[in-house]
């Protein structure tokens, strides 16, 4: 799936910043790795990371097809408040469970669709057509809401946030099947090439043939059905839809997920766990600040220190520094060596944690 | 070098031995260059003359390394465009090089606009401005609204706007770099009187074009440069059209090309039915009208100057650029070809002129590009199973002798005659019925080069139909069994046969603006 990675040696800086935020984690809160079972679901720490970065790495999911193309989708955080408003206003209504998460990811899907097709059909650059909805989507998740935060209690729904599948969170069984299914779409179809052929080149692609506005298209709509999923899962955790907040500033923890990631803003190759992992990332950190009882005003400081580090480490400019491997440097932008002779000192390597 | 005929008044502007080189390249070699006073001179050349690093350094956009420049006696080193300018040398390029946002009195007075209360910290004196607009135009017959956006004006207009601007900052010498190039023929009749008036007070005028006509109807003097040196000046009147082509391509006229394409019956040929068939097809402010038939097993040429067409055709027949007339025929049955994938549907493939913007996907792999084009037919719902990506990408990587460490080396670090012909290798996997290149051979090294003529040789014989644009006659008298010959976004001539030679086709490029009917 990640064929951006021939080896382990390219995708060293996101597990080893996963790794490392973890051992950091369990340094400052020797309990982080317990896990124990309870009412048939699992708990602890580590869970608690996966259930919580859920629905950041629902939308990176999506958002790194996107990016792929060399495009950007701002607009995911408003369709997570709709898809929630959508499904937690006809819950209340009485629609049944079903038709209530066909209208919601539907409402996704046609977001999508509208960003894919001001993006491929009139051309308007991504991050510009995708702003549109962006302000537009909570607006029109409030008029959906009619303005109140609506809640419900249905059990159904509510399972979607809170219940489990043999003991595993359902957010996080969600997110491994979406996962699953998409990489599966993209690398058992030819989409994975078409998509990375766009990012890199369109109009090369388009005079070989490829469909450029379909693939773009796709690309939008599955973000968008992405999306949408986040929004339920969200919603169907507080067991509410908040037009306002659900999904406030996400599509900017998507981005970020993405690019810790490693997949370039400036398209081509993509790598879908790495993506997920990159969401891990963020959800680790965010989780470790809240254990460690720093003062909240050093978060999201922390938060973009270690940030920077990762993104560093990935930066071909910062490699030229870097001791170099004995032989000449390779031609290939970003490739970390796999040991590098010294640690540096900013390095978040496994072995400084213990 | 041709020593200009020496004239009563001293020239305006001087170029001695002027040369310039970029990382070792010598991009301008010992160049000389004179314009006198109220003049018309174009400077003809083909891709990588020197035209526009000459151009460059008269602006002061480029320094040069050797070489004299002086501007009625005195010598200039300008170290921009604004110090040119000062030193009363203009220029317009094609792309106008204004702000179409601002108003046309803006546009005319930007950084130098009418103040009051001081030159420095005052207002701008807009009563002042517009009106001195309207003053500065009337002589180039403009009268129009000068506080509407320049933006909101034809080409032409905003050219003319240009020159003025250049003209009343006191230009003495105005240089024109393809004005005409998106031009239709009125603007241009327009733009012509202009530079006429320009001429007749005193102004000396560099005029860059690709358009022969126009050099003959407008200039009165000609420069030609090729390879970074100078080939020749010479009076227009004295000029025959034939020489100037030939001096522009460098080509010894009574050297019959040598010709492989086997002699075939032109008869028996013209009987069997075209492949593909275009009448009265074409695009406005691209390509006039022209008809092609190809047959299985042809190779057709498209020969011209620079900007002649010749690109435009091809992408036309390819569906990269839409037609707005004429109609397309395959196999006898009408088509429609809207796009690419209309044209790859009906098996044609296209390697672009430009290699590296529209044709290689250049982070992918080698073998990635190789499939693209044949996944792209499949669909996306039937991927190339990976073992047989690799047996393809092997395949061409042997046959067409591509030198990469392996398949999955990205194609950008491959160097240009091997991205072409992963290219090529692209457009044989769909085993294509015809294909389109658009100088195949440009930018790639001696071996490769004659690889990729052998290539297109070798699928001409097992009965593909090829349509090859080049710059490179021998080129394309070598493989060619028809050549079409372009001028001026015209299909002027087509040599078949005993006339397919490097001569006829100069002779057909040179040739007076008489539109020779198509055959069949």
């Amino acid at each position: 799936m990640t064929r951006s990675a021939p080896g382990p040696s390219r995708n060293l800086p996101q597990y080893g910043a996963l790794a490392a935020v973890l051992l950091a984690n369990w340094l400052l809160f020797p309990d982080f790795f317990s896990i124990r079972l309870q009412d048939g679901r699992l708990f602890g720490s580590l869970i608690d990371v996966l259930n919580r970065g859920a629905p950041v790495a629902l939308l990176a999911i999506g958002m790194t097809m996107v990016i792929a193309t060399r495009g950007v989708d701002l607009s995911v955080g408003a369709v997570m408040a709709i898809s929630g408003a959508v499904a937690a206003t006809l819950t209340q209504a009485g629609w049944g469970l079903l038709p209530v998460l066909a209208a919601s990811l539907g409402a996704g899907l046609l977001c999508g669709l509208w960003n894919g097709l001001l993006v491929a059909v009139l051309r308007i650059q991504p991050i510009i057509a995708t702003l549109i909805l962006m302000v537009a989507g909570r607006g029109i998740a409030q008029l959906v809401t009619e303005g109140q935060i609506v809640t419900f209690t249905s059990p159904g729904l509510a399972f979607i946030g809170s219940g489990s599948f043999l003991t595993v969170p359902m957010p996080v069984v969600i997110t491994a099947v979406l996962l699953g299914v998409t990489a599966l779409l993209v690398r058992m179809t030819a989409l994975g090439l078409m998509i990375e052929a766009v990012g890199v080149n369109r109009l090369s692609s388009a005079g070989a043939g490829v469909n450029t506005p379909v693939v773009l298209i796709a690309v939008y709509v599955w973000c968008g059905l992405c999306a949408a999923v986040a929004g339920l899962v969200v919603a169907a955790d507080i067991r509410g839809a908040d037009a306002n907040n659900a999904g406030l500033w996400l599509e900017l923890d998507a981005i970020l997920a993405v690019v810790v990631g490693g997949t370039s803003l400036l398209g081509g190759r993509f790598g879908l766990l790495l993506s997920v992992v990159g969401a891990l990332i963020l959800q680790a950190m965010n989780t470790g600040i809240l254990l460690s009882g720093f003062k909240p005003e050093f978060n999201l400081i922390v938060k973009a220190g270690v940030l920077m580090v990762v993104l560093l480490l990935q930066s071909p400019t910062l490699t030229l520094f870097l001791p170099r491997p004995a032989g000449p440097r390779p031609a290939q932008p970003p490739v970390r060596p796999p040991t590098p002779p010294r640690a540096k000192p900013e390095s978040p390597s496994p072995s400084a944690g213990a | 070098m041709t020593d200009p005929t020496p004239t009563a008044s001293s020239p305006l502007l001087a170029v001695r031995g002027l040369s310039k080189a970029f990382l070792g390249v010598q991009a301008l070699d010992g160049v000389d260059f004179t314009v006198r006073h109220g003049e018309i001179h174009a400077l003809l050349g083909e891709n990588g003359a020197g035209k526009s690093t000459l151009i460059k350094t008269l602006t002061g956009v480029y320094q040069r390394d050797a070489g004299t420049v002086t501007l009625e006696g005195r010598t200039i080193a300008p170290r921009g465009v604004e110090e040119a300018q000062r030193l009363h040398i203009g220029t317009v390029y094609q792309e106008v090089n204004l702000l179409p946002n601002l108003s046309v009195a803006e546009n005319l007075f930007l950084g130098r606009q009418p103040m009051r209360f001081g030159m420095r910290f005052g207002l701008v004196d807009r009563g002042a401005m517009r009106r001195r607009a309207r003053a500065v135009l009337i002589p180039y017959g403009l009268t129009l609204d000068v506080t509407a956006p320049l933006g909101r004006f034809s080409v032409a207009t905003q050219q003319i706007v240009a020159i003025a601007r250049a003209v009343d900052m006191s230009a003495k010498v105005l240089i024109l770099d393809e004005p005409t190039a998106s031009l239709d023929a009125q603007e241009v009749a327009v733009l012509f009187k202009v530079m006429r008036t320009l001429r007749s007070r005193g102004i000396g005028i560099v005029f860059v074009t690709h358009f022969l006509d126009q050099v003959y109807a407008l200039c009165d003097r000609i420069t030609v440069l090729r390879n970074g040196r100078l080939v020749g000046e010479r009076r227009t009147a004295e000029l025959p059209r034939l020489d100037l082509v030939a001096m522009m391509l460098g080509r010894e006229l009574e050297a019959a090309a040598h010709r492989i394409a086997p002699p075939v019956d032109d008869a028996e040929e013209d009987a069997r039915p075209p492949l593909v068939r275009f009448r009265g097809y074409g695009k406005a402010r691209s390509v006039e009208p022209f008809d092609l038939a190809i047959r299985p097993g042809e190779v057709v040429g498209l020969a011209g100057l620079l900007g002649s067409g010749r690109t435009e055709t091809a992408r036309l027949v390819f569906g990269m650029d839409r037609a707005d007339r004429g109609e397309a025929a395959v196999d006898g049955q009408a088509v429609r070809l809207r796009g690419p994938r209309d044209a790859i549907r009906l098996g044609f493939g296209f390697c672009p002129e430009d290699r590296k913007k529209e044709g290689i996907v250049g982070a992918l792999s080698v073998r990635e590009n190789i499939i693209l084009a044949l996944q792209a037919r499949q669909g996306w719902l039937r991927p190339i199973p990976r073992r047989r990506q690799e047996e393809i990408a092997d395949r061409f990587i042997r046959l067409l002798d591509i030198r990469t460490p392996h398949a999955e080396q990205p194609i950008q670090l491959l160097s240009g005659g091997n991205q072409q012909k992963a290219l090529l290798a692209r457009w044989l996997a769909t085993e294509p019925r015809l294909l389109i290149l658009d100088e195949p051979t440009r930018g790639i090294d001696v071996g490769a080069h004659a690889e990729i003529i052998r290539l297109i040789e070798r699928l001409c014989a097992d009965g593909m139909a090829l349509l090859v644009v080049s710059s490179e006659l021998e080129e394309i008298v070598a493989y060619s069994r028809r050549v079409v010959v372009l001028r001026d976004r015209r299909h002027v001539a087509e040599l078949r046969g005993g006339e397919v030679a490097v001569d006829r086709i100069v002779a057909a490029i040179a040739s007076e603006s008489v539109p020779v009917e198509p055959r069949p």
